[in-house]
């Protein structure tokens, strides 16, 4: 396996990092903002739940999972990308 | 000796093996159904249930026996994401998970809901900072990363205990758990019940280390998932509220506030003691001070979970650095199946017991009546259950209503009039949640102990053989440890696992973050950043648990929001105030950042 260049880790980190804050964004939004403002939320409805419930009881969860899957996706492909993936 | 052979082999027929086990449970599940009714008395089936369960446990733990390092430290670095996924979700669904979650939505309301934001969203966390970039590392426990990255016996030694502390708070919380399942069913005293939940625990765990536990994980989830899930089902359709009640219970949410409103929500007007009334509403945010709770309990369970390092060196033992990703994504998906059934099964369960338009409703009927139910003679007879007329109107009311939180889940089927050998499923679901995690926080404990305290640093020529016995002497050790510590009942099961995620993220979470996010951290920043955010959190835990005074508003089950701030100003400040890191270091940190080569300690060291 061939020696990777400075350059290339430079430029695969800094993708990866701008992933990984992305994702952390998120993650707050739907981990602190949205739980914060569930009085607010409530007024509205989804599914006949209060949405600010929703969110708290099952629509953070699930974005949850899929935040951790979307973020494998794009990580999968830059690593492809720079010729650092596995296998 | 089992061989490396027969280990792949058995990796190959993963599939095969566990849905084998399945429907061999499924089955177990339905001669069980038969023989109640031919007229098997309900102690009966509890038992068997317990025992069935615990053989197929010990069977594994014997076929997984291993005398080689990496089997027993990262299970050979060989299982595959989806049961890695399994195997984390059983270490990480503790009893508390289990048997008290329901019951604590269905008494503490919104700022309870915190932990469930936190014990999901935590994951979030451990794959984007942390998982891919240790499993790289290929360390075998995680004071062996802090030591690696940063150099030096104190930096290692620091990480060990800030480790046991955290860990052995909630492994006596997770004893205790067995304990009361075990005494219950098998009629025995509690005291004696913590020690043969000890036993079932060791058996799965001591010949096999990772690998025995990795497997039995993977067994206990499976029982456990099936253990929330049919009763939850089951009930639902009994009662009406549809076949997967899970996306419909809006309705049901906003029925008990009308209900909240109707009946009122006061305290007793005597109490009885250990038992509680309702008295939060179901889901009412008020003012920004629940919000700033709800938020404050979610962030230091969600730097918890990135820190404890049970979780963590589950995601050691993946093939590949890509595996060990997507295996939390499974991880947070099998655990996602019981966080979000919990809300369900308490809103279900209250409104069964609340709305007088239900055959099930306890709250305003007639006292007589509801005295005479078979269930709530059953738990009143054992104290965790009380009606009492206190105003003397003949109905019961519903600050008359007691109940001990822990028994929402185990009353559930009782409640709704399933057949007892639903209530044998549950004992035996929470003893596989209480089991499978107090074995990963052992095994955590233990190896720490043998492999960083034991051959890092007291005896680095100890030959492969000595390491292992000494490992295993620590973990039966620290298992006794424990139950002793358990059969006194000091704490409640959740109060410990609140501490224990508050100890972990106090010491460990920025240490463990910066080692891999900041190249400039040092290992003098490190050893501050730990002792400074550990001895601050338990300083602040001492202060509030001990006079009962807060600031702002951070009780005992939050006290990492103190710590970790102190830990991070700590570690930044001496790390900018000490030499940056030599070359070596920062291109060791480097190499961790990408998939490719080989891990930066070799595979067995």
């Amino acid at each position: 396996m061939a020696e990777v260049s400075a350059e290339t880790r430079q430029a695969h980190w800094r993708k990866t990092s701008t992933l990984t804050y992305v994702v952390l964004a998120l993650w707050f939004l739907f981990g602190f903002v949205v739980p914060w403002f569930a009085k607010e939320l409530d007024a509205a409805s989804f599914l006949g739940f209060p949405l600010g419930y929703y969110f708290i009881v099952q629509g953070s969860l699930i974005i949850f999972v899929l935040l951790i899957v979307v973020q494998n996706i794009f990580q999968d492909n830059i690593d492809e990308e720079h010729g650092v993936a596995e296998e | 000796m089992n061989t490396q052979a027969q280990g792949t082999r058995f990796v190959d027929r993963l599939g095969k093996v566990y849905a084998l086990y399945t429907l061999g449970f499924l089955a177990f599940f339905a001669l069980m159904a038969i023989i109640e009714q031919f007229g098997v008395g309900a102690r009966t089936i509890g038992v068997l249930f317990l025992l069935f369960t615990l053989a197929i446990y010990a069977t594994i733990g014997w076929l997984s026996r291993t005398m080689q390092v990496d089997a027993y430290y990262v299970a050979g670095r060989e299982v595959p994401s989806l049961y890695n996924g399994m195997a984390t979700a059983a270490d990480w669904m503790s009893g508390a998970s289990f048997v008290a979650l329901a019951g604590g939505i269905y008494f503490g309301g919104y700022p309870y809901l915190g932990f469930v934001i936190g014990w999901t969203g935590g994951y979030v966390l451990v794959n984007a900072l942390m998982a891919p970039y240790l499993r790289k590392f290929g360390c075998y426990t995680v004071p062996d990363f802090i030591g690696t990255r940063y150099g030096g016996n104190l930096a290692r030694f620091c990480a060990v205990f800030v480790l046991v502390v955290a860990s052995f708070t909630y492994v006596t919380a997770q004893i205790n758990a067995t304990g009361t399942i075990a005494a219950r069913a098998l009629d025995i005293p509690f005291e004696i019940g913590v020690w043969f939940g000890l036993l079932g625990i060791l058996l799965c765990s001591m010949l096999g280390g990772m690998r025995g536990v990795t497997w039995t994980q993977v067994a206990q989830y499976i029982v456990l998932i099936i253990a929330y899930l049919v009763p939850l089902i089951w009930m639902s359709n009994e009662q009406g509220f549809g076949i997967i009640p899970h996306f419909g219970y809006g309705d049901a949410a906003l029925r008990i506030k009308e209900l909240e409103a109707e009946y009122g929500l006061q305290p007793a007007a005597e109490a009885v003691a250990g038992l509680r009334v309702l008295t939060t509403p179901h889901f009412d945010p008020q003012t920004s001070l629940d919000s700033w709770k709800f938020v404050t309990l979610a962030l230091a369970m969600m730097a918890g979970t990135a820190s404890l390092p049970h979780i963590l060196m589950r995601y050691f033992t993946t093939p590949s650095v890509r595996q060990a990703r997507k295996s939390v994504g499974w991880s947070l998906f099998f655990i996602f199946l019981l966080y979000f059934s919990a809300p369900a099964l308490a809103t279900l369960t209250k409104l069964q017991l609340l709305d007088p338009t239900l055959a099930t409703a306890v709250v305003g009927k007639a006292v007589e009546d509801v005295m005479a139910l078979e269930w709530i003679q059953n738990w009143a007879h054992v104290g965790m259950l009380a009606v009492q007329d206190q105003n003397g109107d003949g109905i019961v009311q519903l600050n008359e209503f007691f109940m001990r939180p822990d028994i929402v889940v185990l009353a559930t089927p009782e409640i709704a009039g399933l057949p007892y050998v639903i209530s044998g499923l549950v004992a035996a679901g929470g003893m596989a949640a209480a089991m499978s995690t107090a074995d990963g926080l052992l095994l955590a404990i233990a190896n720490a102990l043998s492999h960083d305290l034991y051959y890092k640093i007291i005896d680095p020529q100890a030959d492969t053989r000595r390491r292992l016995v000494v490992a295993r002497v620590l973990l039966v050790g620290i298992g006794a440890l424990a139950a002793l510590v358990a059969s006194l009942q000091l704490t409640g099961i959740l109060g410990a696992v609140a501490w224990a995620f508050c100890f972990a993220n106090s010491g460990l979470f920025f240490p463990l973050v910066l080692g891999i996010w900041w190249k400039r951290a040092t290992r003098e920043g490190a050893i501050a950043g730990m002792i400074a955010g550990f001895a601050a959190g338990s300083i602040y835990l001492w202060w509030t648990y001990t006079t009962g005074e807060t600031w702002l508003s951070l009780d005992h089950l939050r006290f990492g929001i103190v710590g970790m701030p102190v830990s991070l100003v700590a570690m930044v400040v001496v790390s900018l105030m000490t030499p940056e890191p030599d070359a070596e270091t920062q291109a060791m940190v480097d190499e961790t950042r990408i998939p490719t080569g080989d891990s930066i300690l070799a595979e067995t060291h």
